[in-house]
């Protein structure tokens, strides 16, 4: 007995060991972020709330100063505005302007579609809220890619809302009156869906694929997918990847550090940062696992009883084996 | 004509001995095959890997209904018909996917129980040779198997290693088309390694399998001390019902009943790792499906295959690819590199001891490295140097059994 138990440790001791080497240690390894002097970077989502911490490391870390000195004023206003008391009803008179755009018709502008804002104040932060309307390349984190924000396809806020308070006015409304309870799918579809397929999910750039009862019909849509895929492509520089198995392909880390802030993973991507607060990333990761990894539920109920079963086996096999050895030595 | 008796009734005992000599089998196969009564526990391994091979068949038989070997539909009919939409598809899947990883995990503590133990030699060659031709087999077996659900990984892998085939220098391009079908892995190349994933192989893992049986009968298997057994002896002092002072059991039921409860113990592991922890066995990266205008930043093999990788990469691409070959090969010449006069395990054995230690640690250092990045400098010098001792180790061993001297009996 003795024995056995010292041959067991060896073995388990070996294949953990080569189990810790392969997997936890060559994977951070791998994937381990470092800055010129070879520091590593430790990349978190600051449990999705923005301050422009990371952005303000970003631009350190490239040299320039100009940069670092406009991001530091940038979320230095935007830590102002929050601190103002917002008015709902005047705020719902300054979201008026947001209605001509934000209007729910998904109309492609500037190469992508206009995001509904439904469930916006549920769904996103309130100081990115703030950020975005104040500056949307600078709160999505995408500066580097205009020249001027005015070139953003939101840049027009500039000319229409630029007071802080009417600023804090119409966060304050959204986060009233455009909170509602969302559904997984809801969080995805204002989040992520104009840019990012879900084939699983049989959604495209346009939404939920209707079914279509003739065949015309169905390629028309097809056509209008294409369509808008074009423009989505042409704007981003690249189709953004179809996410339906994303939450397999992707650490947990990972995604939630990458949806908080694509540069810290990915400098240079041009995906926007979206500004999802921690209940709307939580609705946009539980649908992404409904489409990608649809089994998580039966497996964590069935696994008990499994388990069990094997277990009753393995005290009755022993029970079996301990008569049978019984009387050989 | 045999002599077949009218009045015995159909199936009865008598009936098949007539027919199929089902006593002699039970005999020569149960009752009395002797099994040493001194082993541990990893001498329940071949019977564990037995287990875990009819496991995989079984779960393959499901996911074959189901697969579809088109790199159109190869990705989704994995990852969603199969995971999404087929009852209890993603229990069998990721009995397949835990099985394929765990598998090796237990050929390799099977291998290396014969190592230790010096059950490779004296008699045992064959039995040596056909568990090689088993770990060939197996290993082919999952390469192709991982091409099959056309992820990311599956792509790059079927590239890197279809270009091993060129030959490096000797610029072989026509070979490599030649295996794939194609210039880069496509249709072609998928159906041919979906056709070997699903009869080919299986059929000669089966063969192996009956032939591994079949040299292990003879010989009989060794035992803890490697002591020399009469079996004859010691299985008739077992019939006459001296069971304590026989140095023997019978195959079955006795040896049986502690394979059994080993089985069990590995089933839990097994089933916690499916349900729980499958990720280790199924990599992230083969969840974006393949795509061949974009190569992922890190491209490895399995864990079990890494040892044998970092052998190929730290050198040149000629010297890579011998010394690749070598290591591919090397473990087949074990009964006959070993010049020792001693079936004894390990540490009865003075310097291969040493040896055998070193081996191990040398190879998990090289598994280790073969996933960690290259370039990073303390891991490339590492790696060159574990592939390099581990090319050495062949020759150190035939000097270092040359002067091992024989042990006394009973030492």
């Amino acid at each position: 007995m003795y024995r056995e138990l010292k041959v067991l440790a060896v073995v388990v001791f070996f294949s953990l060991l080569t189990y810790y080497l392969v997997e936890p240690y060559a994977h951070h390894e791998m994937h381990k972020k470092v800055d010129a002097n070879g520091t590593e970077l430790v990349i978190e989502s600051h449990g999705f709330t923005y301050d422009g911490r990371d952005d303000i490391a970003e631009a350190k870390r490239s040299g320039n100063e100009t940069l670092v000195a406009t991001k530091i004023d940038f979320w230095k206003d935007v830590v102002e505005i929050s601190k103002l008391e917002g008015d709902v009803t005047t705020g719902e008179a300054v979201f008026a302007n947001c209605a001509g755009c934000h209007n729910g018709m998904s109309m492609n502008m500037g190469g992508v579609i206009v995001p509904n804002l439904d469930h916006a104040g549920r769904i996103y932060d309130k100081n990115y809220l703030i950020a975005l309307i104040k500056d949307p390349a600078m709160a999505s984190n995408v500066d580097h890619k205009y020249a001027d924000t005015s070139m953003h396809p939101m840049g027009s806020i500039k000319f229409t809302v630029s007071d802080n308070q009417q600023i804090a006015d119409v966060v304050a409304y959204m986060l009233e009156k455009k909170a509602e309870e969302v559904t997984p799918k809801e969080a995805y579809e204002e989040a992520c869906v104009r840019c990012h397929a879900l084939r699983y999910k049989k959604m495209t750039q346009l939404g939920d694929t209707p079914t279509f009862k003739h065949k015309k019909d169905a390629l028309a849509h097809e056509i209008k997918v294409i369509e808008e895929q074009e423009k989505v492509q042409a704007y981003m520089g690249n189709l953004p990847p179809d996410l339906s198995m994303i939450i397999r392909a992707r650490s947990a880390h990972f995604l939630e550090t990458f949806v908080a802030n694509p540069q810290g993973q990915l400098p240079g991507t041009s995906m926007p940062r979206v500004g999802l607060s921690q209940e709307g990333y939580d609705k946009v990761k539980a649908y992404l696992t409904e489409a990608g990894d649809p089994s998580k539920k039966a497996r964590e109920e069935l696994g008990p009883w499994v388990i069990g079963f094997f277990i009753i086996f393995t005290i009755l096999a022993y029970l079996w084996k301990k008569s049978m050895w019984r009387d050989l030595h | 004509m045999a002599h077949f008796d009218k009045n015995a009734k159909p199936f009865s005992n008598k009936w098949l001995d007539e027919r199929i000599a089902i006593n002699t089998l039970k005999r020569v196969l149960n009752t009395e095959y002797w099994i040493p009564k001194d082993i541990n526990f990893l001498w329940a391994m071949g019977m564990v890997l037995a287990a875990t091979f009819g496991l995989l068949v079984i779960s393959g038989i499901f996911l074959l209904m189901y697969y579809k070997p088109d790199t159109n539909l190869a990705f989704d009919s994995v990852n969603y018909t199969i995971m999404a939409e087929v009852g209890y598809g993603w229990l069998w899947r990721h009995i397949h996917g835990v099985g394929a990883s765990i598998v090796f995990l237990i050929i390799y503590i099977h291998m290396f129980t014969g190592i230790y133990y010096g059950s490779y030699k004296q008699g045992r060659e064959l039995i040596w040779l056909s568990g090689m031709g088993l770990f060939v087999a197996f290993s082919a077996e999952a390469f192709s198997g991982y091409m099959l659900p056309w992820g990311q990984m599956s792509y790059w892998a079927g590239m890197v290693i279809t270009n091993l085939f060129s030959g490096g220098s000797l610029e072989a391009y026509g070979l490599v088309e030649w295996i794939r079908g194609d210039y880069v892995p496509g249709d072609a190349f998928l159906t041919r390694f979906f056709m070997l994933h699903v009869l080919l192989i299986p059929l000669v893992i089966i063969g192996l399998i009956v032939l591994h049986f079949g040299t292990l009968r003879l010989p009989h298997v060794n035992n803890q001390e490697g002591a020399e057994i009469d079996f004859v002896e010691a299985g008739e002092l077992w019939k006459a019902g001296k069971r304590k002072e026989s140095k023997v059991i019978p195959f079955s039921p006795v040896f049986l009943s502690k394979d059994i409860f080993v089985m069990g113990v590995y089933f839990i592991l097994f089933f916690y790792l499916v349900f729980y922890h499958f990720d280790f066995a199924m990599d992230p990266v083969n969840f974006d499906p393949a795509d061949g205008l974009k190569t992922p930043a890190h491209i490895y093999p399995e864990w079990y295959f890494l040892w044998s990788y970092e052998i190929l990469r730290p050198f040149g691409k000629d010297v890579g690819l011998i010394a690749f070959a070598i290591a591919q090969v090397a473990f087949v010449f074990l009964p006959f590199i070993d010049r020792s006069p001693n079936v004894a395990p390990a540490h009865k054995r003075g310097l291969f001891q040493i040896w055998f230690w070193v081996l191990i640690i040398d190879l998990i250092v090289l598994t280790a490295m073969g996933k960690l990045p290259p370039t990073d400098p303390v891991f490339a010098i590492v790696g060159l140097i574990s592939a390099c001792l581990f090319l050495a180790m062949g020759p150190i061993l035939f000097i270092i059994t040359i002067f091992e001297k024989k042990l006394e009996k009973g030492e």
